[in-house]
């Protein structure tokens, strides 16, 4: 029989993975990757500032996440930089704020691999009630958000000049972004949170016709990656939370395989290229 | 421009002196221009003049820094915008693309597919469609959700000659079908869709308006083509200044201003009704206009 921390696992990371795969679709789509880097590594500002002010770890996070990603909306608007310079900048200070605050509060012990990488074997019953319960609210949500965010991702003026308030969903999608994050740290950790959110989503693309099945497609290779990625963890003694996002990997690749009767797809991804 | 009797219902947009600027620069002002039911109006001017911004702001996906925009309530709105890129990593088929922002019947798709001539491509991705056939499933995309206003920017780019006309036509009958308001971009300076009721020349303001003239009316035309094109019109303008290269403006009276703009006492009504053909249009971007040019044929396509 599997033991209970292995079974909590199991549960807390497919319930991540369910909720991560149509978020992923949204950010593969939207070329926000980089974007989604970014509020994960902020969400080490928000551990440290939830030490230094002892306020709820989930919500900090959250609450630094939802900041980043304004403050990167307010950035682009007033600055000349590009978005892309601006996200390096905001990705990587916002990490080294949180490491430099961490290193001064010497009162406290801080398990920073754990924050990093992700540490899925210590979940508890409250975690994965958290995770199912949040990752609920986000589906339930994308479901109501799904139409404006597809048609504002093919075109933003298109979905505005319809009226589907495009600008509104896209806020939506940037607290979904952040409350996944938030949900998502204990997991894989800060530095791996993108890859669960990229990986299936592109794994998906090499199989799915539409937006809708990609979006369920993701969310079972997800699922699948956070299986396989446990049990190998569990029998070769690796780190879980980098198993996990091998096991996506491999599955991407896997994804890559030439198959009969499918040669354009595959090439598409990769190249990335735009009509 | 008032709005006679008995015509303020079918009213679907005024604008009133809108402008909009950005970073200092006005990319229009002073635009006046009424969108009716039935009516077909189309924006024409040189690049930069500031056409797609003008149906932007008609349709208030932008927002006027200067004016007024008003739009009846509940106006829907079918939009083919000027560009679409579609990234290659969203899986997305024609079907889809029908129901991009609104439920659509599958009666409905396929007559909006079967009008534009491509209703075999319903399960293709978009992403490997050619640009004359995106653009009809565009079209078509905009026309199925039965909208009280057509805004189509540049609708025959990438279309061939034949599939122009008859992309001309169809818009044509959708109007008289439906009677929605149709508010068009052409590609083109002085060829225009014959069914257009009003032809609207920008060059960041309203530089002059009026209707077209049948293309069989004009022998350079015909000199060019030997025969007529159903469906295309001819517009013939005059105008009363010069944009200058550095963005200034000439007067006919020959006094330089900083801008154009209709209450600056330059302006006279300078619209010529006579189809003569060896009109002026000088442009900032000059080039030959003592002839008229084929749509396919003129180095106008914006890019």
């Amino acid at each position: 029989m599997l033991d209970d921390f292995f079974i909590r696992a199991l549960l807390a990371g497919v319930g991540l993975a369910l909720t991560t795969g149509p978020l992923g679709c949204l950010v593969v789509w939207r070329r926000m990757a980089y974007f989604g880097d970014t509020m994960a590594h902020s969400a080490l500002l928000g551990v440290a500032l939830s030490l230094l002010l002892e306020a709820n770890l989930l919500i900090s996070v959250f609450a630094v996440a939802v900041a980043v990603s304004l403050l990167l909306l307010l950035l682009q608007r007033v600055h000349a930089l590009s978005a892309d310079s601006l996200l390096g900048i905001l990705s990587h200070s916002t990490l080294a704020i949180g490491l430099v605050m961490v290193a001064f509060m010497t009162w406290v012990r801080i398990d920073l691999i754990g924050y990093l990488f992700g540490d899925i074997l210590a979940v508890t019953w409250m975690d994965i009630a958290l995770i199912w319960g949040g990752g609920t609210l986000v589906l339930v949500s994308l479901v109501f958000l799904w139409r404006p965010l597809v048609a504002s991702t093919v075109s933003h003026e298109l979905a505005e000049a319809e009226g589907l308030h495009p600008e509104r969903a896209r806020l939506c999608f940037m607290l979904l972004m952040a409350l996944v994050i938030a949900i998502a740290m204990k997991i894989v950790g800060i530095m791996l949170i993108t890859a669960l959110l990229i990986i299936p989503a592109a794994t998906a693309r090499q199989f799915a016709g539409s937006p809708e099945r990609m979006a369920v497609l993701a969310s079972i290779f997800g699922a699948v990656s956070v299986v396989l990625g446990l049990f190998g963890s569990l029998y070769q003694d690796t780190p879980s939370g980098p198993s996990i996002v091998v096991a996506a990997l491999l599955l991407f690749i896997i994804s890559l395989l030439p198959r009969p009767g499918r040669q354009e797809a595959q090439t598409d991804l990769i190249s990335g290229g735009r009509r | 421009m008032l709005a006679e009797p008995g015509t303020s219902d079918r009213i679907l947009v005024t604008m009133s002196n809108a402008g909009i600027r950005r970073q200092g620069r006005w990319l229009v002002r002073g635009i006046d221009l009424t969108l009716r039911k039935g009516e077909i109006v189309t924006l024409i001017g040189p690049n930069g003049a500031g056409k797609s911004t003008t149906a932007k702001l008609a349709i208030g996906v932008l927002k006027a820094d200067e004016g007024q925009v008003q739009r009846s309530s509940g106006l829907k709105v079918g939009y083919v915008p000027q560009k679409l890129a579609i990234d290659r990593t969203m899986p997305l088929t024609v079907e889809r693309l029908m129901r991009l922002t609104g439920p659509l019947s599958k009666d409905r798709l396929d007559a909006a597919l079967y009008a534009v001539s491509i209703p075999h491509l319903v399960k293709a991705e978009v992403q490997h469609l050619s640009g004359g056939e995106f653009q009809r499933a565009l079209l078509a995309r905009a026309i199925a959700r039965d909208p009280d206003l057509l805004v189509l920017d540049e609708p025959v780019q990438g279309v061939d000659f034949a599939g122009e006309t008859a992309l001309y036509q169809l818009i044509g009958e959708i109007r008289d079908k439906t009677g929605c308001g149709i508010l068009m971009i052409s590609h083109d300076l002085h060829v225009v869709m014959a069914a257009t009721d009003t032809v609207v020349c920008l060059n960041g303001h309203v530089c002059c308006r009026g209707t077209p003239a049948a293309v069989s009316q004009s022998e350079d035309y015909r000199r060019l083509f030997g025969a007529s094109r159903p469906g295309i019109a001819f517009y013939n303008h005059q105008h009363d200044h010069t944009h200058l290269p550095d963005g200034r403006v000439q007067h006919r009276d020959g006094t330089i201003t900083d801008h154009c703009h209709p209450e600056d006492g330059h302006h006279h009504d300078g619209h010529d009704h006579d189809h003569h053909h060896g009109h002026e249009h000088s442009h900032s971007h000059s080039h030959d206009h003592k002839h008229v040019h084929a749509p396919d044929l003129t180095g106008d396509r914006h890019a």
